[in-house]
């Protein structure tokens, strides 16, 4: 059993929707899981006991270094407004702004981990021209500073992790965790945007089981339809850094499975695309967000014989809901000719 | 002689709450609570996020209010839009719509059961009951030996939302006109196996007794005989039912008895929830046009506005404000809403012969939510089982560029509305209405104190018990914070 870790959770100005999606956490329980990597749960605003004011005990002995605090998690975006004041969000009990307890409380982390997409960059909380003052623990939007500074390092000299996603998966929290207690969270494990790359390195385009509609590109037009999701409907999983379609959520499904965009939500500033979510923005007929890191003359190109290539198959069952042409009929049909 | 003390924060709630208690202590023993308010302490602004919006983008962002409440905000948001636009909604498209809908319903009453609610029967007050031993052993916050199963039960059961809803939370599977993903045969049986499946779990572990035996459950006689068959055997709500009655769990909680709820689960025109009132003794049919928002003490700017014209524009330092909770009112009566007011105006047997006998007491509300899952749990297995896999699930209409929308519907939590304006494609204004801003609510511009306001006035506060008493009280409603203030 490796050495007991305290942890702290924090919900700060967001939905509870990462905690929410933790509790979805299988093979093990999310109990047993802490369990197992021997975490101490000081404190979590949804799940711990707190007979009166346990809470505010908890806060004391950690910022007096009675209590050493491993991993300080910190869920939803900070709140700055109005006018820096932080009023937006005191906290109970002790009567300050969430935002200075978590600075004074990042002094103290062994490791910080920022669950969720409001956390890291500001999330949905942040978009409309940011009316209350948002910021995420280390970065606003894509801008790296956020509340805690751009230099700011915990004790273990790790900046924030960013555990970013709109909800964030309950394995990339948990993976994080287990791998902090088992020594394996090196800073090597976080990609540019500090968000761990054991889900980052992949696109949320991988494993789409709609991958033969995108080859052709046989695209729905209305939602419900089943054919590819890129472009008409506004699916950026071809820009999305995480591994949704391989690891799959609730055991089976991902934003694309259920016939809607993936929205890149794990991104800095997916809460502003500038265009309606479930529209694709177009120039002239050609999608403006091409997938990641490809040439726009060759997609343009090897689009144009995509499609003058797509199977009857697939242009029908693309505007359909169920599957109109199987693979069968499309056999029968061709040996028959 | 007076004094005022703060309970906060509260915790296995859901967000932030915080409760201000003058307490009169004329002696020690004799300390009881003058008055209450409740404070909901961070404030988001999710309305004003709207402003502007393509009508579309509400389906994207309005389940960002909540993580726990997603979907009911998603389809409140889908009905709204469906309103706005005149979009009827395709049969197999309400079959999901509702199969989802009542997943996440179920999900939030098991889960507030054990990790919210039972918790707080495994306190140091209790250390003399009879049930102490063995229910701290089973119901401690966190390392309480019945919480793995519920988790992973849970967790299995939500395998309906990686199926249907892609992920949950937040999920862009609703449309007005019904849902973005056809059900395949194949997917048909295997969420009816993931069904059956957790049925087991309430079968064997949370009831000890067969849904169906649950669900016949008539009236307050045959629950108590219920009880007193099954007190052996050890089950969660036979547990349950053994603490209401040591601790006299009927006569706390009360409040202002009226109910609210909204029209929910659409079934072809009709709805199998179909909403209503029950004020001045009586149930009548719901008027929405009588819902008022007041905002005296929220620290909001404005005085009082109607849903579909209201106002969210923050006034963090205004007089005798003291939450960023709006007083939402019905014809200016204070509203309580929930599962048990849901089905009272339904007309259940059941939920009328129980709050008939004792009101809206704590163990009426747990008793209730408890049952509605059961009753839920064979109803979605219904919807499932009617879902015609080769038929559309989606229909589709060209959306208005001007207009209003209006979508009501229930969360676990009780009725929650959506109202917006559209002008030239965008959205001018868009504002909701949660259930525990009901329930939650402070003074409005009469200084009526809201529901639990009232519930919590003139209980004792002497000892540890009374105390604990306050916690019950207050879970009872299973309250949802971030959706109060939004």
């Amino acid at each position: 059993m490796t050495k007991p870790l305290n942890l702290l959770w924090l919900q700060a100005s967001g939905c509870g929707g990462c905690t929410m999606s933790l509790l979805n956490l299988e093979q093990p329980n999310l109990f047993e899981a802490l369990k197992n990597s021997n975490i101490n749960l000081l404190w979590h605003a949804s799940l711990s006991a707190d007979p009166n004011n346990n809470f505010i005990d908890v806060i004391e002995q950690v910022l007096s270094d009675q209590c050493p605090l491993d991993i300080l998690c910190v869920e939803g975006s900070v709140v700055t407004g109005p006018d820096g004041t932080g009023k937006f969000h005191l906290v109970s009990g002790l009567n300050i702004p969430m935002m200075t307890l978590i600075e004074q409380l990042a002094e103290k982390a062994k490791h910080i981990l920022a669950i969720g997409s409001c956390t890291a960059f500001g999330g949905m909380t942040r978009s409309n021209k940011n009316q209350t003052g948002i910021k995420g623990l280390q970065y606003s939007g894509e801008q790296k500073g956020g509340l805690l500074g751009r230099d700011y390092l915990s004790e273990e000299n790790m900046p924030v992790v960013n555990i970013a996603g709109c909800p964030a998966h309950p394995e990339w929290i948990m993976h994080t965790i287990q791998a902090i207690a088992l020594n394996k969270f090196t800073r090597d494990e976080v990609d540019s945007f500090q968000r761990p790359k054991f889900y980052t390195e992949h696109l949320a385009h991988h494993a789409c089981p709609k991958n033969e509609y995108y080859e052709y590109k046989a695209s729905a037009a209305k939602s419900g339809q089943a054919g590819c999701l890129m472009e008409n409907l506004g699916c950026k999983a071809t820009q999305a850094a995480a591994d949704c379609n391989i690891r799959l959520w609730n055991g089976h499904g991902s934003c694309p499975k259920a016939g809607y965009a993936c929205i890149n939500c794990t991104a800095p500033e997916f809460e502003e695309p500038g265009h309606p979510f479930a529209q694709t923005p177009k120039l002239a007929g050609i999608p403006i967000g091409l997938p990641t890191d490809m040439p726009k003359a060759w997609f343009i190109a090897l689009s144009s014989l995509s499609k003058a290539a797509t199977p009857e198959r697939l242009k029908v069952n693309a505007h359909s809901e169920n599957i109109k042409i199987t693979p069968d009929m499309a056999r029968k049909k061709k040996v028959s000719k | 002689m007076t004094r005022k003390i703060s309970l906060g924060p509260l915790n296995r709630v859901e967000g932030d709450l915080d409760i201000q208690l003058t307490l009169n202590e004329k002696d020690t023993e004799s300390t009881f609570i003058e008055s209450a308010r409740i404070n909901s302490t961070l404030y988001r602004g999710f309305e004003n996020l709207l402003t502007g919006k393509s009508v579309m983008d509400a389906l994207t962002i309005t389940p960002r209010v909540c993580g726990i409440c997603s979907i009911s905000q998603s389809v409140a948001a889908a009905k709204a839009i469906a309103n706005f636009a005149q979009i009827p909604m395709a049969e197999n498209g309400q079959r999901v719509t509702n199969t989802l809908l009542a997943t996440e319903m179920v999900a939030d009453i098991i889960t507030h059961f054990y990790l919210f609610f039972m918790p707080d029967f495994a306190h140091p007050a209790y250390k003399k009951m009879p049930w102490a031993e063995q229910v701290n052993e089973n119901f401690t916050a966190v390392s309480g030996s019945q919480h793995g199963m519920m988790l992973k039960a849970r967790a299995e059961f939500m395998h309906i939302m990686g199926i249907l809803a892609g992920k949950w939370p937040h999920s862009m599977v609703f449309q007005p006109g019904g849902v973005s993903k056809a059900v395949s045969l194949s997917e048909q049986m295997k969420l009816l196996g993931i069904v059956a499946n957790f049925k087991s779990f309430l079968e064997q572990q949370l009831f000890g007794d067969s849904l169906a035996n649950i669900c016949a459950i008539q009236n307050q006689a045959e629950l108590e005989n219920w009880q007193q068959n099954h007190s052996k055997n050890h089950s969660h709500f036979s547990t349950f039912l053994t603490i209401s009655q040591s601790l006299n769990l009927t006569e706390f909680g009360s409040s202002t008895s009226q109910f609210l709820a909204f029209p929910a689960f659409e079934q072809n025109t009709n709805n199998y929830y179909h909403g209503g009132v029950f004020l001045d003794q009586k149930i009548q049919p719901l008027a929405h046009e009588h819902i008022v928002e007041h905002h005296k003490f929220a620290k909001l700017y404005g005085s009082e506005f109607s849903p579909s014209q209201g106002l969210t524009q923050p006034d963090v330092d205004k007089k005798d404000a003291y939450t960023w909770c709006k007083a939402p009112r019905y014809n200016n009566h204070v509203m309580e809403t929930g599962s048990l007011a849901r089905q009272f105006i339904e007309g259940d047997a059941l939920a009328q012969s129980l709050v008939n006998n004792t009101g809206a007491n704590i163990h009426n509300r747990m008793v209730l939510r408890l049952i509605e899952m059961a009753k839920l749990v064979t109803q979605i297995e219904f919807w499932l089982t009617e879902i015609e896999p080769s038929k559309s699930f989606c229909h589709h209409k060209a959306l208005p560029k001007e207009g209003t929308g209006i979508g009501l519907s229930e969360a676990a939590r009780g009725s929650l509305g959506h109202w917006f304006s559209v002008e030239r494609g965008k959205i001018t204004n868009y504002q909701l209405v949660a259930p525990t801003s009901w329930n939650f609510s402070p003074r409005d511009n009469q200084n009526i104190p809201g529901v639990l306001e009232q519930a919590l006035a003139d209980l004792p506060y002497a000892n540890e018990k009374d105390k604990q008493m306050l916690q019950h009280i207050i879970r009872s409603f299973d309250p949802c914070m971030l959706c109060t203030v939004h």
